[in-house]
């Protein structure tokens, strides 16, 4: 299967120390994340799980440089992202964000799309990044859909057009935002694979962000529990199952045990996050 | 014609109506005619007036007074006429609106300062501006293409800044990321993500814009036999007690206005290959 399993990681190690969010300092005051801290390792896969509206998106919005944080500092490869003095990260294409609901360009073709990148930052001609994004294109199985606009791929295409996208500007980190959560299982299966494909073959450190935590023990090194708002971290899920892994996994009692150790803490907190919502009707 | 441009035509023409599509309008279109038709001879056959329909003078009454009509130069220089003011009109709001409706959508500040003057001018009638604009501008010419001007003006600029505005901020913060200026965003992102909405304001406008015009020249008028467009050929016919004549500028109105949204609608879908107008 995959030859690159020997690639060392290099870069995207992300260290978030002490991080507060507040929303509206001096209105309403919601605390979004509270002195939350994260260490993760170049080319490591981070998954990150815990109730609706905890912040987990907060933090992926303060590493993409969309969002200031309000303490704290993260860095990226040793070097400050935001911190003391700069809240607001700048925006980079060493960072590169999928979203929840897919955000292809409507207007271009796929092609067009994952050659965006290259030409907006001025690195390579039109011509040459088209050649470029047929290529990776390819790799992942697209060339036959390369010239067609997003609307009429399906979804599953459409997402994995997407991360050809963000890959092509070979990203220190990919961050995605639940890039699955619309899909049926079958779908998500074969997205799976896909992205473990790419991962075993780029390295490329991911934070990810779900709700299914299946999804999160299946492709992660580590699953990281998040509290309920404000977020920190709860618990850290090591996952010490070999690469490159495949769907005869899911049915080991070794990934149930972890996915059952997982579902408790969030559950944990899921059952917080319900009653603070109650209080907060009463 | 060669067998190569045939076959291009009736490919374009298939996108436009599927057969069944056109089919479906040819019947409804006779059926209408046919009706029209009876309602007014029943008076005629069985001596009972129809209401309505029975004063209106039958589709083929209309139509040999049509056949007379079209010989007159005047007819044709009424259609010139009109279309030449809707489309300058047209043109002016598009230039000026879209423009203004991005800079309105990008800008607060600007948005602040001129969005409250431009809601105060919206609710007035472009007709309520025939008698000003006749004092503003030197001749009458101008100012009915004022008043078509407005007509369009403020469809397009609501329609460019709600387009604008509701681009998913996903497409911006995608492009932000993968290292886009504030320029690209707008040239790649903002420009294309509202031209849907540009297109929309252009056929709602274009509509406007006729039923502007024609207003327009009822009330400036025009020469006696010939120069006031398609407005004032209706109302010059009423005058004369002409009645199919009438009949004969209002469905001119009618299909001078769908050759309009048509060329809209066509501008739309090549412009646009990734969604489909219609």
């Amino acid at each position: 299967m995959s030859v690159g399993n020997n690639i060392v990681p290099s870069k995207g190690a992300i260290s978030i120390r002490n991080v507060t969010k507040v929303y509206d300092p001096g209105g309403a005051d919601v605390m979004a994340v509270d002195d939350c801290s994260l260490e993760i390792a170049a080319g490591e896969v981070c998954m990150i799980v815990g109730p609706s509206g905890c912040g987990k998106t907060t933090l992926l919005n303060a590493i993409a440089g969309f969002h200031s944080i309000t303490e704290g500092q993260i860095d990226l490869d040793g070097e400050m992202l935001c911190g003391p003095g700069k809240q607001l990260a700048t925006q980079g294409a060493d960072r590169v964000v999928v979203f929840q609901n897919g955000a292809l360009f409507p207007w271009k073709t796929l092609a067009d799309n994952v050659a965006y990148g290259p030409v907006v930052q001025g690195l390579m001609s039109k011509a040459d990044a088209r050649e470029k994004a047929m290529t990776m294109l390819s790799e992942a199985g697209l060339d036959g859909v390369a010239d067609k606009f997003p609307g009429e791929v399906s979804s599953g295409m459409a997402r994995r057009a997407e991360i050809v996208r963000a890959l092509i500007n070979d990203p220190k980190v990919l961050l995605l935002d639940e890039p699955y959560r619309a899909m049926d299982a079958l779908t998500k299966s074969i997205m799976h694979e896909s992205l473990l494909e790419v991962y075993d073959r780029t390295k490329v450190t991911i934070f990810f962000i779900t709700h299914d935590l299946e999804e999160a023990i299946f492709l992660g090194d580590r699953v990281v529990v998040m509290t309920t708002r404000p977020a920190k971290t709860k618990k850290i899920v090591d996952v010490k199952i070999n690469r490159p892994r495949d769907y005869r996994l899911l049915s080991s009692e070794e990934f149930r045990l972890l996915v059952q150790e997982t579902k408790e803490a969030v559950h944990e907190e899921a059952v917080k996050a319900f009653e603070a919502g109650e209080r907060e009707l009463a | 014609m060669t067998q190569s441009s045939k076959k291009e035509n009736g490919g374009i023409l298939k996108r436009i109506f599927s057969d069944l599509t056109l089919r479906r309008g040819v019947a409804s279109i006779l059926i209408f005619l046919t009706l029209w038709e009876i309602g007014f001879r029943f008076h005629e056959w069985f001596g009972v007036m129809v209401p309505f329909v029975g004063k209106i003078d039958a589709p083929t009454l209309v139509v040999a007074r049509w056949r007379e009509v079209v010989l007159q130069p005047g007819y044709w220089e009424s259609w010139y006429l009109s279309f030449g003011r809707v489309f300058f009109g047209f043109l002016v709001a598009q230039v000026i609106g879209i423009p203004f409706g991005l800079a309105m959508a990008v800008n607060k500040n600007f948005r602040g300062l001129f969005f409250p003057p431009f809601e105060i001018l919206r609710p007035i009638p472009p007709l309520a501006w025939v008698p000003a604009s006749i004092i503003f501008w030197p001749t009458t010419e101008l100012s009915i293409m004022f008043v078509t001007f407005l007509g369009a003006f403020y469809t397009v600029v609501i329609n460019v800044l709600g387009g604008a505005r509701s681009i998913d901020i996903q497409y911006l913060r995608a492009a932000q990321s993968m290292g886009a200026t504030r320029w690209d965003l707008f040239r790649k992102i903002i420009l294309p993500g509202t031209m849907p909405s540009i297109f929309i304001g252009a056929a709602v406008g274009m509509g406007i814009t006729w039923e502007v015009v024609l207003a327009a020249e009822m009330i400036s008028g025009g020469g006696q036999q010939s120069g006031g467009g398609l407005g004032f050929f209706i109302w010059s016919s009423y005058m004369g007690g002409v009645m199919d004549q009438v009949i004969v500028g209002m469905i001119s109105i009618g299909l001078a206005g769908y050759i309009s949204s048509s060329l809209i609608r066509y501008l739309g879908h090549i412009s646009m290959p990734w969604r489909r107008m219609f």
